[in-house]
């Protein structure tokens, strides 16, 4: 390989302003790829990430509630009219089972029981209707960060405690310190002290959810020792969906995972995605097209001395790999300065663009750019390269 | 100089153009050939006579229609390219009428080409080899010009040097001096001899010069395509 390699670096750079020219082209073109792949991915996390701050990766829920319809003896022709079934408040069947199956299960990192339910918020004259969500506080907090959301206030639930949305506290003139009372209907009713006040930043949560501990939430709601939702969060945020199923499958509850409940988000991204994947494609295509054509010129050019390297004794696969291997070091010199490129696009971005979110640089972007292109410019030069060791040396010399 | 020994031979060789078409013919009409190394010789003819076609048979640079050639004892009709490639660059040295130096190269780097395209990266003594040819040319202050600064003679000479850095059997030039002035050519003549004389590898030089034709040992004459007596 040392002769190839050195005729393949010699022809190139002979070639100067021909080189030079593809170079920049590989560059802006591989600069582009970066870029925006980097620009997506940072908005589709900057995205997953807002929509995960409030919500679970995985919902448990106890089962629908079917009607049962009888079946009809045997000859009968049976025609049903059947309407869905009001669904109670229903608890989850040995929740602490299912928690510590779950708590078991590798893939997931933290599993969080919940009782939550409807009920009105008074204060003096003013009602609002809220959620009560009762929780375990640390399990709880391993799935919502609630303590980077806090703006008034402490954490804090239990002993008559609870912890409210700043818009509900708006709406109702509560403040830190102040007492809301709460009606579950049923004569069910308690008082609670306004241990703090959050903000998601999702206006409905800031203004319904009251969060409570499992025993108060559990009493106010009438189901005392149970709970109504399991919230797990996994290891791997798209395997959410396999997960939601592997637990349905283990527990005979309905599990459901964030990319079934955001399904028009998951279908968003994922057309952004493939826009992605087709921007850089024929980024590439462009690109091979661009290496084929200098190097078809350059086989041109070249055909004299190509017709008396042959003479000298150089082989037909010596030969291919002479222009095999400019393809490669077109591809993987233009995109090296084509990522730098892109990274300073980035950083320039991030630095004095809008400054909605920051890009990162998902670590396989550049060495996959780079590989891509390298890949094409071999790809591109085998044309070439295949004319150049097919050519007969006696025509070649005879060339011009 | 060693016992002369048989270098390559011909056997019935034709060639012909253009095969199965409309416009077939034969250049080449079963040529029976030997040369040994103790021969200096030219090939002389008029022009379309089938010289050009003749030496690249010889140089295996183009496979015969039929016949066989011998290039120290091996038949060579049965083999592939590859074979013959390598045949090539190990035994053979070609000298053409325009000089072909690889521009992107130094002087000393177009000697050392066929080492390198044969053997790789050229080991001491190889340069040692190239330089001193460089020198025996006269070109040992150009050994790190590029083609396009050196003069046609210059750059023949060069050529000449690296026909001559594997140490060939068997020299070929097809016209090498047509492009030259007749001082200049005589020179080229003159190098040929001596390398001759010095590496005793057998030498066929293609020229029209009939002076430069009767300075060497002996003539073969080609007439359409027939080699006369
Ligand atoms: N590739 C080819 N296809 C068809 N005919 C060819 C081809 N190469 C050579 N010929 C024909 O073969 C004949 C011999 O050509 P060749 O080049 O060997 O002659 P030459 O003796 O070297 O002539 P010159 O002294 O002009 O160089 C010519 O008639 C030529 O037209
Ligand atoms: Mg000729």
């Amino acid at each position: 390989m040392w002769i190839e390699s050195t005729l393949a670096l010699r022809f190139l750079r002979q070639g100067r302003a021909q080189t030079l020219l593809i170079l920049i082209g590989i560059a802006v073109g591989v600069a582009v790829i970066v870029f925006v792949v980097a620009l997506i991915a940072g908005l589709q996390d900057n995205v997953i990430d807002r929509t995960l701050g409030t919500q679970a990766h995985i919902r448990v829920e106890a089962p629908e509630e079917l009607n049962r319809i009888a079946p009809a003896p045997p000859g009968t022709l049976q025609l049903v009219l059947e309407d869905r079934r009001a669904q109670t408040l229903r608890p989850i069947n040995n929740w602490q089972q299912v928690r510590d199956v779950l708590d078991g299960l590798p893939g997931i990192s933290a599993v969080s029981p919940i009782v939550s339910g409807p009920a009105f918020g008074r204060r003096g004259d003013a009602v609002e209707s809220v959620a009560l969500i009762g929780m375990d506080l640390p399990r709880y907090l391993q799935v919502i960060p609630l303590q980077e959301n806090m703006v008034d206030g402490r954490l804090q639930v239990g002993s008559g405690n609870a912890v409210i949305g700043r818009q509900l506290a708006r709406d109702l003139g509560l403040r830190t310190g102040g007492k809301l009372r709460l009606d579950a209907g049923d004569g069910r009713a308690a008082i609670v002290n306004v241990a703090g006040i959050f903000e998601l930043g999702v206006r409905e949560l800031d203004a319904r959810y009251v969060y409570l501990d499992l025993k108060q939430a559990q009493s106010l709601l009438d189901l005392p020792g149970g709970i109504t939702v399991i919230d797990v969060t996994v290891d791997e945020l798209f395997a959410a969906d396999r997960m939601a199923a592997r637990i349905a499958g283990l527990t005979g509850l309905r599990a459901e995972s964030w990319m079934q409940t955001n399904a028009q988000l998951m279908n968003a991204l994922s057309s952004q995605s493939i826009s992605t994947n087709m921007i850089s494609f024929f980024v590439a295509i462009s690109v091979a097209f661009g290496i084929a054509s200098v190097l078809a010129v350059s086989v041109s050019q070249r055909t004299r001395e190509i017709g008396i390297l042959r003479a000298i004794g150089t082989r037909r696969r010596q030969m291919l790999r002479v222009f095999l291997v400019q393809g490669a070091v077109l591809g993987l010199l233009g995109s090296t300065i084509g990522a730098l490129a892109g990274w300073s696009l980035v950083a320039v971005f991030n630095n004095l663009g809008p400054g909605l979110f920051e890009v990162g640089m998902p670590p396989a972007l550049i060495p996959s750019a780079m590989a891509l292109a390298t890949v094409a410019g071999v790809i591109a030069a085998a044309v070439p390269a295949s004319r150049a060791a097919r050519m007969d040396p006696v025509e070649a010399i005879r060339h011009g | 100089m060693a016992e002369p020994r048989e270098v390559m031979r011909l056997e019935g060789l034709r060639k012909s153009y253009n095969i199965g078409q409309a416009n077939e013919v034969e250049v080449l009409h079963g040529i029976d050939l030997r040369l040994d190394s103790s021969d200096f010789a030219a090939l002389v003819g008029p022009s379309g006579s089938g010289k050009s076609t003749l030496l690249n048979q010889i140089g295996l640079l183009d496979t015969p229609t039929d016949g066989e050639l011998y290039l120290l004892g091996q038949a060579t009709s049965d083999m592939d390219d590859e074979a013959r490639t390598a045949l090539r660059g190990q035994h053979l040295g070609f000298v053409f009428q325009f000089h072909h130096l690889i521009s992107a190269f130094s002087a000393l780097e177009n000697v050392l080409m066929p080492v390198m395209v044969n053997q790789g990266r050229p080991d001491r003594e190889a340069i040692d080899r190239a330089r001193a040819l460089l020198a025996d040319v006269g070109l040992e202050k150009f050994a790190d010009s590029k083609p396009t600064e050196l003069s046609g003679g210059q750059q023949q000479r060069v050529a000449i040097a690296r026909a001559l850095v594997t140490r060939p059997a068997l020299l070929l030039a097809d016209e090498p001096t047509g492009n030259l002035d007749t001082k200049t050519a005589a020179d080229v003549f003159a190098l040929f001899r001596r390398f001759h004389q010095a590496y005793g590898c057998a030498v066929l030089l293609v020229t029209h010069d009939p002076r430069l034709a009767d300075t060497c040992d002996r003539t073969i004459s080609l007439i359409d395509g027939c080699i006369e007596p």
